[in-house]
């Protein structure tokens, strides 16, 4: 998880350096340098279309870890009003890597649960790399059944490498607590959507997202398995770029790739040169859409919204017969 | 001094050598115990030293379980496909047909246990690694709808490494799957009884496994959400003695019954006894 840049956006940050070397002469010398920076501007905003279009899925990947991304909090100040944030699971503790609580969407009341990393090292260890133990997923359960109590519509917002591996983590039973919310998420009688706004690592991922609609961010990746472990697993190599490459583009974890299996129902658009150039205009995109799938949801009896969730994940895998 | 030499004279066999063929014997893996094979399997390969239960088959399991050795296969025909066109896929696929049989990592069947009729699932760990794909998905998404129209208990044996990596997020879509039919169960009073061998990890132990009504487990199991591997690759350190056993998720109250083997019938049977309404067993017939 880095804050560095990345490899192929090299000449996009050169170039942005250019611009702003040119703007703060301009302003010292308060001279009118226009004229320069301007084609300079349109040739980034060309360069990062390019970049961006003709991303390999192992780029994807870079892009929707980068810790230059708005995360689950920087939405829930952009695209949403009045967050409280609720804590606890009632049972053990308070679980950082995930968050959520009360929240307006476009004035309307709904629950907001999500996974949240963290920007640098400190605010990392507290929030466990957004890998959440046992009490974070027993605290989102708390939360959609609170909300289904108010008859309030749940959103959720998937970003986590995965639920965390560990001592404590296997002790108080992270397999149940992840069945656990498939199994309630499977029955709510409230609209819920979710999106992949980051990472959506495998059962971890999974945990927020048995949703009446899923929705995932055009630069987002959603995966059984990590890039790197895939690679390991199945080409003893989890660390060289080609074979993570070569992971990531046979396990297609792409926005679009997922569109096609039916596994998503909606890409968000990102900002031109992704979701960290502008989180202003992700969160924009992000609310239009929830605004607009909570709405339709909203028409739906409790009974029908449960069937038509419940059909629409027994329908999912290929197979012969 | 060759006067109280021994004369040398060739010893004679004491009895004439016992014509055993070199497979006859079996070594168990955990205490190194060696015994004839037939008393391993008499034992229902469970070691007769150190209790050690060995993998056995889906079929060893459904002919322990259900009465008289007859059962119905269910879903005989679906197979296994290659949704991502997955590098090595079909190959690794059509291996696992030739190696582990055709019902890939699940067996499903009706039949009956102690008089009752259930269906029930038991997962292979021959065909790779009892992964869960598309198919296992499926297998038992189909056991628990019969169970719903005919209102029989349903049984799922587990014993898998988790999803199939190689059908993608498919596999991982199929926890969710098993999971929302295990709700619709539920919800009309149907028991599911979920029994997990070794190894029950990652998606599979993260979804059906872990919902049972009640949960009973092999001894010695290895059951956790992350590999015993992956976890000390995390945090850089040994793991206890015992951890992730089914002894460990007892004690930390994850499930409700360490059963042996030989024991698996009645207990299974007890538990759905119970939550049926069906008056005791008066004896019960083991294997």
């Amino acid at each position: 998880m880095s804050t560095s840049i990345m490899e192929f956006e090299k000449p996009i940050v050169e170039l942005e350096k250019q611009i702003d070397e040119l703007r703060r002469t301009a302003e010292k010398r308060q001279l009118s340098m226009e004229e320069e920076i301007v084609p300079l501007e349109r040739k980034l905003d060309e360069l990062r279309r390019t970049v961006y279009t003709t991303l390999t899925p192992l780029q994807r990947v870079q892009v929707a870890r980068n810790a230059r991304r708005p995360f689950t909090l920087d939405y829930l100040q952009l695209a949403f009003t009045d967050f409280i944030e609720l804590h606890g699971d009632r049972l053990y503790r308070d679980d950082a890597a995930i968050v959520g609580g009360w929240a307006r969407l476009d004035g309307d009341t709904v629950m907001v649960i999500g996974h949240q990393r963290g920007r640098d090292t400190k605010e990392n260890l507290r929030r466990n790399f957004g890998m959440p133990h046992p009490e974070g997923y027993r605290k989102a359960l708390r939360l959609m059944k609170l909300a289904e109590k108010y008859k309030i519509p749940i959103i959720t917002l998937i970003d986590t490498p995965g639920a965390w591996a560990g001592l404590g983590a296997e002790e108080r039973g992270q397999s149940e607590a992840i069945a656990r919310n498939l199994f309630e998420m499977s029955r709510l009688e409230v609209p819920v959507v979710a999106t992949v706004i980051g990472e959506g690592g495998s059962g971890g991922a999974l945990a927020l997202g048995v949703a009446d609609r899923v929705l995932m961010l055009e630069n987002a990746v959603y995966s059984v398995i990590t890039v790197e472990g895939c690679a390991a697993i199945l080409w003893k190599d989890g660390k060289s770029t080609e074979m993570k490459e070569r992971a990531a583009k046979a396990l297609r974890i792409t926005a679009p790739e997922l569109m096609e299996l039916g596994v998503i129902d909606e890409i968000v658009p990102e900002p031109v040169g992704g979701a960290h150039v502008n989180h202003e205009a992700s969160a924009r995109a992000l609310q239009e859409a929830l605004v607009r799938n909570i709405e339709e949801l909203r028409r739906f009896r409790p009974e029908k919204l449960v069937r038509r969730r419940r059909e629409k994940f027994l329908a999912m895998g290929e197979f012969t017969e | 001094m060759a006067w109280f030499r021994k004369e040398r004279k060739p010893r004679q066999p004491r009895r004439e050598k016992l014509e055993i063929p070199p497979d006859a014997w079996e070594k168990c893996e955990a205490c190194g115990h060696t015994d004839l094979r037939e008393k391993f399997i008499r034992n229902l390969n469970v070691c007769p030293n150190c209790d050690f239960h060995r993998r056995i088959r889906a079929v060893d399991y459904v002919n322990l379980l259900l009465d008289d050795n007859s059962y119905d296969e269910l879903d005989v025909d679906i197979r296994s496909v290659d949704p991502l066109s997955f590098p090595e896929y079909p190959a690794r696929l059509k291996k696992a047909l030739a190696n582990a049989g055709d019902y890939d990592a699940i067996m499903s069947v009706s039949g009956n246990l102690g008089g009752m009729p259930i269906n029930l699932g038991v997962m292979d760990f021959a065909f790779m690694g009892g992964s869960m794909g598309s198919v296992v998905g499926a297998k038992i998404a189909r056991l628990g709808q019969r169970s719903l129209e005919r209102k029989y208990p349903l049984v799922l044996i587990s014993a898998s490494g988790g999803a199939r990596m190689q059908e993608g997020v498919l596999s991982l879509m199929q926890m969710a799957k098993t999971s929302a039919l295990l709700a619709q169960l539920a919800e009309r009073r149907i028991p599911y009884v979920s029994i997990l061998t070794n190894p029950t990890t990652g998606g599979v132990s993260a979804s059906f496994a872990m919902l049972g009504d009640a949960i009973v487990a092999e001894p010695g199991a290895v059951i956790g959400f992350a590999g015993p591997r992956v976890i000390k690759q995390t945090i850089g350190q040994d793991l206890p003695e015992g951890f992730q056993t089914a002894e460990f998720l007892l004690d930390h109250g994850m499930l409700d019954v360490v059963s042996h083997r030989r024991d698996l019938k009645s207990s299974v049977g007890g538990l759905l006894r119970h939550m049926s309404g069906q008056p005791a067993a008066t004896s019960w017939v083991t294997p």
